[in-house]
């Protein structure tokens, strides 16, 4: 196990995804602010819910990058397009899986059934995350992909 | 359609300083740009009944309409009587204190708009028709079951939540519904650019978020330092003005609107969504006056921080973060309002010089200074450089503060300013503060000084006038009293104010900015630049209060102003509200306070007019 590549090539590849989700709601193509998304479940405070919720998301990038890393390992060696590949199956998932099921595991999200309530008041993401705009998939879609592709490229490589 | 509003104070104003929407008295929404002040509208009927959008909320058959605002708040209140019962309609963007806000999830933007039947019954028709880009699309609206109506433009979403009975179509919701006496429907609509929205529930959340607001209004309006008569007309307009106030920098707009006309039918419409420079001054002695500190601060901020870019340059109008504003340009699917076109966004003004700006800034400084505020390094810097800069530019002829597009004159007001910006800095090197050049300055105020008492002055006409050696009054010429370049007792001042009367008189007691062919309407600020002139000794403190007293009857029934009144009917014209006009309000107020105390906010002025002969002594 490369411990040293995991730790920070799973930091970069979780910076990266950051970068690009967040320049894509810049340039209008999503609303979908992963940090405030994350930081709301722990804080209703705007500004440190986006500051809580960056650092949720780089350990989380961390968490999945291990996950990456030993399928890396137990496939006994790692490059770029396994990475991308890893990293398309990961947004399939997060969008198909968890994006819908997010009402249950984010406390203070609304479900499209029962409508707002006092404690859950914020938008839920919808199938594919389509609530947040219909181009939402593409950006999360990419974003992951080279999250996988920074993985997979540089985990065997020692600085 | 909308209703039927056939005047421009048919309007009232509600807003969360970031943005504004104008409620008709029939209870239409007919102007609302968001996020900010100079956003494209989403709704804009104001400016075309057919094309720009509109949300209204209305009794059928209502015999009668009274608006109100809930008293020292920006709530406002429009009761419908109808021959079967009363019903009140509450609007609002909800507001609520930093504190609040990091303990509660709230909408980027929202306006709530409640109605309750107190009396009754009544049918209510609800019309929401929202259109992007000033009316010049259509906006798919998509039912999302109990999550609301949501309406997506460009990078932002628009959730409608109700509890009302709604039918949807393409590109509207409508409704039409029976309410009975203590009933209550709310109406939520919120704006944002970032996901995941929030969607605060209806009911007691939105009833708890009408008693905030009212109490944060109230809060706000109770830290008024004023005890002076009129109090009333005082504090309304200082809630005007925080209304056009955009908190996250600080910067004052002159109005939320744009294009509505300064004569109807005509093309005198301009966007006034951003910031001149030009109302600094007096905008800053009516913060001060009135003891908001903190606000006067945060446009003291703007203005020397925000406006580094172009410094020591500075634009005669800048956007709410400081930029150029944006170029001008028709909106030419707009037929404005009452047929007066064209619509114009973005404003010419941006590329016209201004002298008098550097004297408006640099007196803005000079009383936050003797009134106890203090200047840090980077502010003292840009006073000094706009010192160096009126130094240098102060005999170039320029637009002027009326910003004519009939090219530069050498403007007498402008050289008022630049006199008055080198004495002000005079003024702060005597107490202290580190900022001058004293000679150049010194010499240059006594040039400025030389001139102005020459080629300003008009011996045939024994008056100052517009420009130097014209012959036409401009009602600026009644500020040489409050800048303290004359006294407004002395002979040269009396002369020119009976000057001003008479060729300015626009009847029904008002009064015209400067003579014209545009036939425009007579200037709000300018009767009360001549309450302030009465009342610093002008004329008798009965004929200031008289003449402050007349001009209350022009404001409408919500205390509010537009930029001009029409002179044979006092209807509002131009954009609304605005807020020279209000600040105009506040400061003629302070000074017929100050008079009836016997007492002075601005003493060094008085001290350093010239006093040439007064009146006493003319007569005599």
């Amino acid at each position: 196990m490369n411990w040293q590549g995991w730790l920070l090539w799973g930091f970069v590849a979780t910076l990266a995804l950051t970068t690009m989700l967040s320049g894509s709601q810049s340039l209008g193509l999503t609303r979908i602010n992963i940090p405030y998304f994350l930081g709301t479940a722990f804080t209703p405070d705007r500004r440190r819910a986006k500051l809580y919720g960056f650092l949720f998301h780089l350990i989380d990038g961390w968490v999945f990058a291990i996950i990456y890393a030993f399928i890396f390992e137990s496939w006994g060696h790692a490059n770029w397009w396994l990475g991308g590949l890893l990293g398309a199956a990961q947004a399939a998932f997060v969008l198909m899986v968890g994006m819908p099921l997010m009402p249950s595991f984010h406390p203070h999200m609304a479900n499209e059934q029962h409508g707002p309530t006092a404690s859950r008041d914020l938008e839920p993401p919808g199938f594919m995350a389509l609530n947040y705009g219909v181009q939402t998939p593409v950006s999360i879609f990419i974003a992951h992909i080279v999250f996988g592709i920074i993985l997979g490229a540089f985990y065997h490589v020692h600085l | 359609m909308p209703a039927k509003c056939a005047k421009i104070q048919d309007y009232g104003i509600i807003g969360d300083c970031r943005s504004a929407a104008l409620v008709s008295r029939e209870g239409s929404i007919d102007w609302l740009c968001w996020p900010k002040f100079d956003s494209p509208a989403i709704f804009c009927a104001i400016l075309d009944r057919e094309r720009g959008g509109y949300w209204r909320i209305g009794v059928l058959n209502a015999t009668s309409i009274a608006r109100k605002y809930v008293p020292d708040t920006n709530v406002l209140l429009t009761t419908f009587h109808c021959a079967s019962g009363t019903v009140t309609l509450t609007d609002l963007m909800p507001v609520s204190s930093e504190a609040f806000k990091r303990t509660t999830r709230l909408p980027d933007q929202e306006i709530v708009r409640q109605i309750e039947c107190s009396a009754g019954e009544a049918e209510i028709e609800m019309e929401f028709v929202p259109r992007a880009l000033y009316g010049l699309h259509p906006i798919s609206v998509h039912d999302l079951g109990k999550l609301g109506i949501r309406a997506k433009v460009g990078k932002g979403v628009y959730w409608l939540r109700t509890n009302a009975p709604l039918d949807l179509s393409e590109t509207l919701a409508h409704s039409r519904f029976r309410i009975r006496a203590g009933d209550t429907f709310q109406f939520s609509f919120s704006y944002t650019e970032e996901a995941p929205a929030v969607l605060n529930p209806l009911g007691d959340f939105v009833r708890a978020g009408i008693e905030r607001s009212i109490n944060f209004w109230r809060e706000w309006a109770g830290r008024a330092t004023y005890e002076g008569p009129y109090r009333e007309a005082v504090v309304r307009s200082v809630l005007a003005l925080k209304l056009l106030t955009f908190a996250p920098s600080g910067a004052i707009i002159a109005s939320p609107t744009t294009s509505l006309p300064e004569r109807i039918g005509g093309s005198l419409n301009w966007d006034y969504r951003y910031c001149w420079l030009r109302d600094a001054s007096l905008t800053i002695r009516g913060l001060l006056g009135l003891g908001y500190w903190d606000e006067a601060s945060d446009f003291m901020e703007w203005m020397l921080h925000t406006t580094w870019l172009t410094q020591p340059e500075l634009q005669t109008v800048y956007t709410l973060y400081g930029r150029p504003a944006l170029e001008e340009r028709e909106l030419k699917h707009l037929s404005g309002f009452k047929n007066s076109s064209p619509v114009r966004i973005g404003n010419l003004a941006r590329d016209q010089l201004q002298l008098d700006i550097y004297g408006e800034v640099i007196d803005a400084a000079a009383q936050y200074v003797f009134r106890g505020g203090t200047l840090d390094a980077g502010m003292q810097k840009a006073l000094r450089n706009f010192g160096k800069y009126v130094v240098k530019h102060w005999s170039l002829p320029d637009e002027g503060i009326w910003e004519p597009r009939s090219g530069r004159s050498k403007h007498t007001h402008s050289r008022l300013l630049c006199w008055t910006a080198m004495d002000r800095l005079l003024n702060l090197r005597d107490h202290g503060w580190k900022l001058t050049d004293a000679h150049s300055f010194s010499e240059t105020r006594q040039q400025i000084e030389q001139e102005i008492r020459s080629l300003a002055w008009n011996p045939a006409l024994q008056s100052y006038t517009s420009v130097l050696g014209g012959d036409q009054m401009d009602a600026s010429l009644l500020l040489f009293a409050w800048y303290g370049f004359e006294k407004s007792d002395n002979l040269r001042m009396q002369t020119t104010y009976a000057r001003i009367r008479d060729q300015l008189d626009a009847g029904n007691g008002l009064l015209y900015r400067y003579r014209n062919d545009h036939s425009e309407g007579a200037f709000a600020l300018c009767s009360f630049w001549e309450v302030e002139f009465l009342a610093l000794g002008g004329g008798t403190q009965q004929a200031a209060e008289n003449l402050f007293h007349h001009l209350l009857s022009f404001q409408n029934e919500l205390g509010l102003y537009a930029e001009e009144i029409d002179p044979a009917n006092g209807n509002a014209l131009g954009n609304f509200p605005q807020a020279f006009t209000h600040v105009g309000v506040i400061g003629a107020a302070l000074s017929i306070a100050d008079r009836a105390k016997g007492t002075q906010s601005l003493p060094h002025r008085q001290e350093k007019a010239s006093s040439h002969g007064t009146a006493q002594e003319a007569s005599a």
